[in-house]
């Protein structure tokens, strides 16, 4: 370490042109936003053309980052910390103090980034045939190109406001998108379902950026020059050893009630599987790589906060890896009662994200990110596959008992493709979903929760139960229903989807069934059986399945060290880091490159800061090398630390075979009950939930979704919205408004009364006209029927008015 | 005071223009309907010349200093004299009310309500402008005092001749409750006079030495202030006025009502009651912060409770107003900035909601919640604008509404030194909860107007078809610079951030922090 760093002094970090400018990343589809709203229409493919191009030119951009972060991770040695890029520029400001807006552009932004850009191209293009002659198509790529904006703009956002910023942005676009067929009740109260659950958990967006802001906004400016805002800032802070544990940790658990709020973890899950109701695309977008992953990037992001504020070096139970557990099972287990394919590809993303977000809490930072990565590829694939099916195959219906079935023979590239995002998604090697999740699963062991361990294994176990069930009524057994040809045009698609209500719990609940879809594209269709889809559909497909089978390679390290390479690139290393120069507070005006030679590696100079940073636990026989240092655990001397060291888990076969073992059961024991169920239909099992009443109560205990639908909406909406509002109504119109217009009143009779006995009967002449205004007053506040103006009162009242507001001017 | 600036006419221009409009409109027949509005239009547009002329002269890299200032003698019996100036926190309220002005005239084109009459009409209006800018750039409170009253009797005309069916009570209310406030207001500005050695009416003087008050006088002048300024806001309980003055006025008077005249009262709690009386806004801060909490919550459940979509807009701005007086209430730079920037944001939105409300109950003459539905359907253009702003009111990042809302609630967390730190954190979460009732009951009023199909009554070939038309040609030159502003003001707040806070700074002197 010593030398390491000494040589690390005299490297200078490598950085380029794409590095520097990854704030215009998601200018681009935002600026492509406005054009498609103004001029769309009027395009020849009707504005998707701004969508795709901006989305290429974004992951253009976003892979030449990537190239030139790799570029300069390379040029420096495994224990030197590399800078992000950060760049800030005024936005706005408070006290004299500007505030920014910018870019923080690390491995974790460039993984994100990348992603992003990708997953969105591909959707788009898919769109374009999806949505197909759908009405308001213009209208579907200029939120499809916003929602992209809003999720960049998060990654790149330099500090917690422009954070915020895309969050909300995102939420927005969500609304318009779920509810883009809103022509119908169910799809405009999912859409409002899902802007409103993720609102009310953003108060603890608002509420923790503010406590953090000024607990270490003190800290921040006097040691780097940058607002509490800053998520740089937030970071070295929190691992500063400044914070009072109180704030950081009501800082935290505030903005991970955002977290539950926006990826959809217990109890705040309930949005996810109703945002079901919007085109499939969407769904596809929104729970591969983007919104719901908001949540899971915002602890990622700034880490070092939630380190510190929920305990995770302390190896308890912290209140993340609870939520991400609880989300792990429960989604899962809900995921087997559904008959739309679509929900139960979102319950499987709820359940995922439970994992992302267990990871997190127990420290498996990287494990975590990199199940983010590797989960957009196959979910995105699964979900594009489902449209596939309904767009070409099930005559837009997602009902798997009703209108699918034996689809292998009919759709080779969609099922192929599928079958690989399944095995992907179950965590099968060498899919990539073997190396994220399995990772978690064993680093959350190896942190010392091995309860939560098991909790992650039996997730597995449930996660290729179910898809094992849903790949079986999918594409397996007899074609049924619109599968096997029987729905035809008009007579179906109006109804299909509201006979499906009669299995939800709920009345409103979300259309199994893209029926506009279905009124605007029907004539491609006519009368055919199901068939594969066209090339715009299968090309992103198979792109994706390929990333699913072999984006888990990035990081593998049941091969070896050199396999691991996002470890390399995108963990960000925990070495202390002298501050040198403070960078000045940006001015009023203009731009400050707050990176540039702010700070450099601890040196010679400061070598107790680097011998406590590296030697006290050199455990370096113990993790093939690596070194270890305090941040996270001591407060670091001589600089500041950005992220805490992390534990790894060393690979173990037997670990690994353990949990694909476990995978392969609950397939088999999935496959023999599914086979039993729907094709022998063997009469003990059929229809054993409504003759065992345990059996039974469980079922509709899932079917009605732990019954946290309705102690929402009927119970804690539907009272503010009508009893609790309508009473703070009456007592505005009957109390408050009672005391106004009963003032008027007994004034008017006071009047009257001094009028007819005082004025007229004592005094006389002087005091005529006070008395003449009051009774003017009072003859206002009575209806007038005529109809016509009385304009003449109304002039003398004011003239009164005025005239008494003379007196008392002048009798003060 | 040194005279800043060269052009210490400009804002005696601009603040008086309206009224030489005023003087030609009176000789202009009433039947020549057309050369009335004209001239009127003409007016106001030359207003806001001279009101971007003054933009163009105002000095920013001093914007905390007053510009433009002139004084004259006036009133010098009671000491009282002409006395103007202009700073970061008036320049944007003042230039506000100039387009703001201008705006509801374009739109007022072809929308004159019955029973017509449009020179009055645009009279009132110009009458109006002048009280409104005249009290942003007052600096002497019988100066702003005039200028306060001034806007009264045009708003209760405005209301009272051309408003809805209960517009006489509406009116009526709207006057005898704001003049009961200013009544309180008046003496609480004389004993504030005595007290300083009935020397000068000049609010420089006066903040001087009004520190030097008594604390307990202190608290008994501010309350005079406070119920004065706080009907006009107007504050939670004082709001009731609200409602029925909304709901019955005009479009062209909801509109300039919300946008610019319940600034008034907010504008004189920053300018006139803090800064002169510090130790008593010290004293008042968390009571303010309760009401202003209250306003939030209540004005919100108030809005899911109405069944009128004007309502419900009348409702939310008490809700709204709530922000602004939460920001005020923390005596900090954080929250005066919010709620300085809030009042603009405010002015927009709310405006342009009204705007929107009064188009739809030109089409479908009725603003009934449960008759309208499938706004999108029928008038795609209208309902996305409706959609816009109903977003941009929510707080929507991007959108001006989040910069009053976020950074109030951010200053909560930390009031200034000297209150209690725990109460005002409990305002910050119970301020936090409010945005999402504001999500609430914007969106379901979006889902239930804009969404679904039209209601039977008013479906294509039941005889509204002539009415129901998107937005014409009149509606976008007015509202197109509104919807601009708050996405411009969104996307880059410093726009304004950069004119309100060193004068936001010069206004806290007093509280060091």
């Amino acid at each position: 370490m010593f030398s390491a760093s000494t040589e690390a002094a005299e490297v200078i970090l490598k950085s380029g042109w794409f590095l520097e400018n990854a704030f215009i990343i998601p200018i681009i589809p935002a600026v492509a936003f406005f054009l498609i709203i103004f001029f769309g229409k009027k395009m020849p493919m009707k504005g998707s053309e701004f969508g795709i191009v901006s989305m290429f030119a974004a992951l253009v951009m976003s892979i030449g980052a990537a190239y030139q972060w790799i570029q300069r991770v390379n040029g420096v040695s495994e224990e030197t910390y590399v800078k992000p890029i950060i760049r800030s520029w005024t936005w706005w400001q408070n006290d004299g103090v500007s505030l920014g807006i910018g870019q923080h552009i690390d491995g974790l932004s460039i993984t994100i980034l990348v992603v992003v850009a990708f997953i969105s191209s591909l959707v788009q293009i898919y769109s374009t045939e999806y949505l197909h002659g759908d009405r308001r198509y213009t209208h579907f790529f200029a939120s499809l190109t916003l929602f992209s904006a809003g999720m960049l703009n998060m990654v790149v956002a330099e500090n917690m406001i422009q954070l915020i910023l895309g969050w909300e942005l995102m939420g927005l676009c969500s609304f318009m998108l779920i509810g883009h067929w809103w022509e119908e009740g169910a799809n405009s109260r999912a859409a409002l379902k899902a802007f409103f659950t993720t609102r009310t958990g953003d108060i603890g967006l608002l509420v923790g950026t503010s406590v953090l802001f000024f607990a270490a906004n003190d800290w921040t400016q006097k040691t780097l020059g940058v607002s509490g805002f800053s998520i740089r800032g937030l970071s070295a802070w929190a691992l500063s050893g400044d914070p009072s544990s109180a704030a950081i940790t009501v800082g935290a658990v505030a903005l991970f009630i955002a977290c539950i709020g926006k990826s959809g973890q217990f109890p705040l899950h309930t949005w996810l599987p109703d945002a079901m109701a919007g085109p499939t695309p969407v769904s596809s977008l929104l729970h591969s790589s983007t919104m719901v992953v908001a949540g899971v990037f915002l602890v990622a992001r700034v880490y070092p906060v939630f380190y510190e504020g929920m305990n995770i070096y302390g190896n308890s139970v912290n209140f993340i890896v609870l939520i991400g557990g609880v989300t792990i099972v429960i989604a899962a287990a809900l995921a087997f009662v559904q008959n739309d394919i679509k929900k139960v590809l979102a319950y499987s993303t709820v359940s995922q994200l439970g994992y992302m977000m267990m990871g997190l809490g127990a420290g498996a930072w990287l494990p975590a990110v990199f199940h983010i990565f590797t989960h957009a590829f196959f979910k995105a694939c699964l979900f594009l596959g489902a449209g596939s099916i309904s767009h070409s195959a099930s005559h837009h219906s997602f009902d798997m008992k009703k209108d699918m079935g034996g689809l292998r023979k009919f759709m080779p590239i969609t099922f192929s493709t599928w079958i690989i995002s399944t095995l992907a998604l179950c965590g099968v090697f060498p899919f990539s979903g073997f190396f994220s999740k399995d990772e978690i699963i064993d680093n959350v062991g190896y942190a010392g929760y091995n309860f939560f361990m098991i909790v992650g294994l039996f997730g597995a176990f449930l996660t290729a139960a179910y898809m094992t069930r849903a790949t079986y009524l999918t594409f397996f057994g007899e074609p049924r229903g619109a599968a096997a040809g029987e729905h035809h045009d008009d007579e179906h698609d109006a109804h299909a989807s509201h006979d499906d209500h009669g299995h939800d719990a709920h009345g409103h609940d979300a259309h199994a069934h893209d029926s506009h879809a279905a009124h605007d594209s029907h004539d491609d269709h006519g009368s055919h059986g199901p068939r594969e889809s066209g090339l715009i559909i299968t090309v992103p497909l198979i792109l994706l399945a390929t990333l699913a089978l072999g984006s888990g390679f990035l990081n593998a390290p049941a091969f070896g060290e050199k396999w691991e390479n996002l470890k390399k690139w995108v963990e960000p290393r925990a070495e202390v880091v002298s501050v040198t120069g403070i960078a000045k507070p940006a001015g009023a005006h203009g731009e400050t490159r707050l990176a540039a030679g702010s700070e450099e590696p601890v040196d010679d100079g400061h070598s107790e800061a680097a011998d406590s940073g590296s030697h006290s636990k050199a455990e370096a026989g113990k993790d093939g090398g690596h070194h270890y240092s305090d941040c996270g655990s001591k407060t670091p001397v001589g600089g500041v630390c950005y992220a805490p060291q992390l534990k790894h888990a060393p690979f173990k076969w037997w670990k690994a075979g353990m949990s694909v073992g476990i995978v392969f059961l609950g397939m088999i024991l999935s496959w023999l009950l599914c086979v039993q169920l729907y094709t022998r239909k063997n009469k003990k099992l059929v229809g054993l939930t409504e003759r065992n009443k345990a059996l039974g109560a469980g079922y509709s205990f899932l079917a009605n979704k732990y019954y946290l639908d309705t102690l929402y909406e009927k119970i804690i909406v539907r009272s503010i919205a009508h009893p609790i509002s309508r009473g703070a109504y009456w007592f505005n119109q009957n109390v408050l408004d009672g005391i106004v217009n009963g003032a008027g009143t007994s004034t008017r009779k006071t009047a009257g009364w001094v009028y007819r006995n005082v004025d007229q009967k004592l005094v006389d002449g002087a005091v005529n006209g006070a008395g003449t205004s009051a009774e003017n007053a009072g003859g206002a506040l009575q209806p007038v029927q005529s109809g016509k103006v009385n304009q003449y009162g109304a002039l003398l009242f004011g003239a009164a008015a005025i005239g008494a507001l003379v007196l008392v001017i002048i009798n003060f | 005071m040194e005279v800043l600036s060269d052009h210490n006419w400009v804002l005696t221009v601009g603040t008086f223009l309206p009224l030489v409009g005023v003087l030609i409109m009176l000789f202009i027949p009433k039947a020549d309907e057309a050369l009335s509005k004209a001239v009127a239009i003409g007016t106001a547009a030359a207003t806001l010349a001279v009101g971007v002329f003054t933009m163009v002269q105002f000095n920013y890299d001093k914007a905390g200093e007053m510009q433009f200032v002139a004084q004259a003698e006036w009133i010098s019996v009671i000491k009282s004299s002409y006395f103007i100036g202009l700073d970061g926190i008036s320049l944007p309220l003042y230039f506000l009310s100039m387009v703001i002005t201008l705006l509801v005239m374009i739109y007022s084109w072809n929308h004159v309500p019955s029973p017509g009459n449009a020179k009055a009409f645009y009279i009132l209006m110009l009458v109006l402008q002048t009280g409104m800018a005249g009290t942003f750039i007052a600096r002497d409170l019988v100066l702003f005092f005039v200028f306060f009253e001034l806007v009264l009797l045009p708003m209760y005309f405005m209301i009272g001749v051309w408003g809805g069916e209960n517009r006489q009570y509406a009116s009526l209310k709207f006057f005898l409750y704001t003049m009961f406030g200013s009544a309180l207001m008046l003496v609480a500005f004389l004993a504030l006079f005595f007290k300083t050695g009935a020397e000068s009416f000049a609010i420089p003087f006066l903040i001087e030495n009004g520190g030097a008050i008594a604390k307990n006088t202190q608290i008994w002048i501010f309350a005079g202030m406070f119920v004065g300024f706080a009907v006009k806001v107007p504050m939670f309980p004082f709001h009731t006025w609200l409602p029925d003055a909304h709901t019955q006025a005009p479009t062209q008077g909801s509109v300039i009502l919300a946008a610019i005249l319940l600034k008034l009262g907010t504008y004189g709690f920053v300018r006139i009651a803090i800064p002169i009386l510090p130790e008593a806004a010290k004293e008042w801060a968390p009571w303010i912060g309760l009401l202003a909490v209250i306003g939030i919550i209540y004005g919100a459940l108030g809005c899911l409770a109405q069944t009128d979509m004007k309502r419900l807009i009348a409702f939310s701005s008490v809700a709204h107003m709530g922000y602004v007086m939460l920001g005020i209430s923390t005596l900090t730079s954080f929250g005066m900035n919010a709620a300085m920037f809030g009042m603009v944001a405010h002015g927009l939105i709310t405006g342009m909601l009204f705007f929107v409300a009064g188009s739809v109950k030109e089409r479908y003459h009725t603003l009934e919640i449960k008759r309208l539905s499938g706004m999108l359907v029928q008038m795609p253009k209208l309902g996305w604008i409706l959609g816009f702003c109903a977003m941009a009111s929510l707080g929507l990042p991007g959108l001006a509404g989040f910069w009053g809302e976020f950074p109030a609630i951010l200053s909560a967390y930390q009031p200034a030194p000297g209150l209690n730190v725990t109460v005002f954190r409990v305002y910050m979460v119970v301020a936090a909860i409010g945005t999402v009732l504001a999500a609430g009951y914007l969106l379901w009023l979006y889902q239930r107007t804009a969404f679904g199909e039209p209601t039977e009554e008013f479906a294509a070939g039941h005889g509204h078809d002539e009415d129901i038309h998107d937005v014409n040609k009149f509606e976008w030159i007015a509202w197109t610079p509104l919807l601009i502003a708050i996405v411009v003001f969104g996307v880059y707040p410093q726009l304004m951030f950069q004119v309100l806070d060193p004068a936001v700074g010069v206004t806290l002197k007093a509280f060091g922090g």
